[in-house]
């Protein structure tokens, strides 16, 4: 018997994937067409996690919508709250102690290198490695360590105060951290020889979903995934804020070392890459710690003045910029929270166009996104 | 990309904008705005989008953020732009009447644009016309209102469940 193809009809067939699925990363739901294997359009629906942080901020202080910055991005919380942080000092042009400063970098480092660490390892498991992903965990249980010593939580710290932190390192705390460098930095290497030049893995990665340096920027991509498609941006040196001026580092972009630039490898490695600098910083940090107080003295009944500022912060995943009005009065007028996560969600489709189902997946991943940031 | 340029001074960025748009570049706010506002008309809300990011003194090639503010007498849009290529930031306002906001989308000239008007549609109700793709992003389809605006009442019930 012989089939005339024309006797078949063929349609595409559109697939919900998720808002319950591993491989979103939280409660993303795609929505696929797809040609056979082939995605012909993948429309991403968000808002699951959606908790009206921004009105939120409109009914309490400043200093209250502190622990609603932990849940921003949970993985990060550290980022978060010193974000919110010097954007209201920024607002209130209020001189904060160099230790606290100093302090805050500290912990925005290591909460990078734990959120990184979560991004490399999801990453690996969604790619069908299971294994580093255990790794990453056994490390970032001793960030996670290092943040109980510090403020007695491991998820969702509160740790910065408007003008410093809620507490100074207790005594011992540096020299942890110190330990865990030294521990942490030669698993970099060990990472890259477990999985980072894996053959499979490579050929899952490299020229999947190209980002040209042109789009990246007119879409909005911050930090690792800016930075993946070759562009040397980075907030910490081009438009620095705390003490990063003067600590010494380098921006680590994608080189197109496996395929193509600004591929899903080259933003799986920048986040490699990251972490070894964070390391840097942080010894540099550790280093150069001054003694002193680490909270400014800000009033009880706090009332900025009247503007409206804008500041950004480097992030794990991208830029967090916080749109702040304030009337003068104890509560934020109007408080917009950009986010890095929010942002890069705006090119998903265009990039997953004409790819396989499991593409999509690794497009996720190496995006690394997560849902809180972008719900909000 | 190429090395950063000169930077710009917001209150020259306005000037060039009124010798172009004439009144169409309303106003400038400086004191106490970090970075400052270029207050623009909302009808000319692409052309001077599009004149911001070509021109190349200017070049505002991304856009950092865009958002809707209710100032209870009337709507604003900001929008947030900074310039990879010159590194200096401005910020672009234009004011909305509170019956029936609407202004043209800019979503053709910075892509980034798309996302943020969606959901300043859904929490404000500001209409981005022309956009090619205004859907609520992060309430539900069926939400009634918008949330972020000053008047607005909590509903007590969704679907004939307390919230």
């Amino acid at each position: 018997m012989t089939i005339r193809p024309e006797a078949l009809p063929t349609q595409e067939m559109t697939i919900n994937m998720g808002p319950q699925h591993p491989s979103t990363h939280g409660v993303l739901r795609v929505i696929l067409t797809t040609d056979g294997e082939v995605v012909t359009r993948a429309v991403p629906d968000v808002g699951y996690l959606h908790r009206a942080l921004e009105k939120i901020g409109e009914r309490v202080s400043y200093a209250q919508f502190m622990p609603f910055t932990d849940r921003l991005d949970y993985l990060a919380s550290m980022n978060c709250n010193c974000a919110w942080a010097w954007t209201v000092e920024k607002l209130a042009k209020i001189e904060v102690p160099e230790r606290a400063e100093y302090l805050r970098v500290i912990v925005c480092e290591l909460n990078r290198i734990s959120s990184h660490l979560i991004a490399f390892g999801s990453f690996t498991a969604d790619m069908g490695a299971f294994t580093p992903f255990l790794y990453a965990i056994r490390e970032r249980e001793k960030v996670n360590d290092l943040f109980e010593m510090l403020c007695g939580n491991r998820l969702t710290y509160n740790y910065a105060r408007i003008g410093g932190v809620s507490a100074d390192a207790p005594p011992g705390f540096l020299e942890k951290t110190r330990e865990f460098l030294d521990y942490f930095e030669p698993k970099i290497d060990e990472y890259n020889e477990l999985i980072s030049y894996n053959k499979i893995f490579v050929n899952r990665l490299a020229n999947v979903a190209v980002v040209s340096a042109a789009d990246a920027v007119a879409y909005g991509l911050t930090g690792p995934n800016l930075r993946g498609s070759g562009v040397a941006f980075d907030l910490r040196k081009d438009e620095p804020y705390s003490v990063y001026p003067k600590l010494d580092f380098k921006v680590c972009v994608g080189t197109g070392e496996r395929g193509t630039l600004g591929d899903c490898f080259d933003r799986y490695m920048v986040r490699i890459n990251e972490m070894r600098e964070s390391v840097k910083i942080l010894r540099q940090a550790l280093e150069r710690i001054p003694d002193g107080p680490v909270l400014a003295k800000v009033p009880r009944v706090f009332k900025p003045p009247v503007g409206e500022v804008y500041f950004r912060a480097e992030n794990p995943r991208g830029e967090t910029g916080i749109y702040l009005v304030s009337d003068g009065t104890v509560n934020p007028y109007r408080l917009k929270i950009r986010t890095g996560s929010f942002v890069t969600m705006n090119l998903f489709e265009t990039v997953t166009k004409g790819l396989m189902i499991a593409d999509i997946v690794a497009v996720i991943g190496s995006f690394d996104i997560i849902l809180p940031e972008i719900d909000r | 990309m190429k090395e950063p340029g000169n930077p710009v001074e917001a209150q020259s960025i306005f000037e060039i904008l009124k010798g172009k748009f004439g009144d169409a570049a309303v106003d400038l706010q400086a004191e106490g705005f970090s970075p400052a506002f270029v207050v623009v008309a909302p009808a000319s809300v692409k052309e001077i989008a599009r004149f911001l990011r070509d021109d190349p003194a200017l070049s505002f090639d991304s856009l950092m953020c865009l958002s809707g503010v209710d100032y209870k007498d009337r709507f604003a849009v900001a929008y947030h732009l900074y310039s990879m290529a010159n590194r200096h930031a401005i910020g672009m306002k234009a004011f909305l009447p509170r019956e029936a906001p609407s202004l043209p989308t800019v979503d053709d000239v910075w892509p980034a644009a798309n996302f943020q008007e969606r959901e300043a549609f859904d929490l404000f109700g500001i209409v981005f016309e022309g956009s090619k793709d205004l859907r609520r992003i992060l309430l539900p389809e069926d939400w009634e209102g918008h949330p972020l605006r000053k008047e607005y009442k909590y509903p007590e019930f969704y679907h004939g469940i307390k919230v």
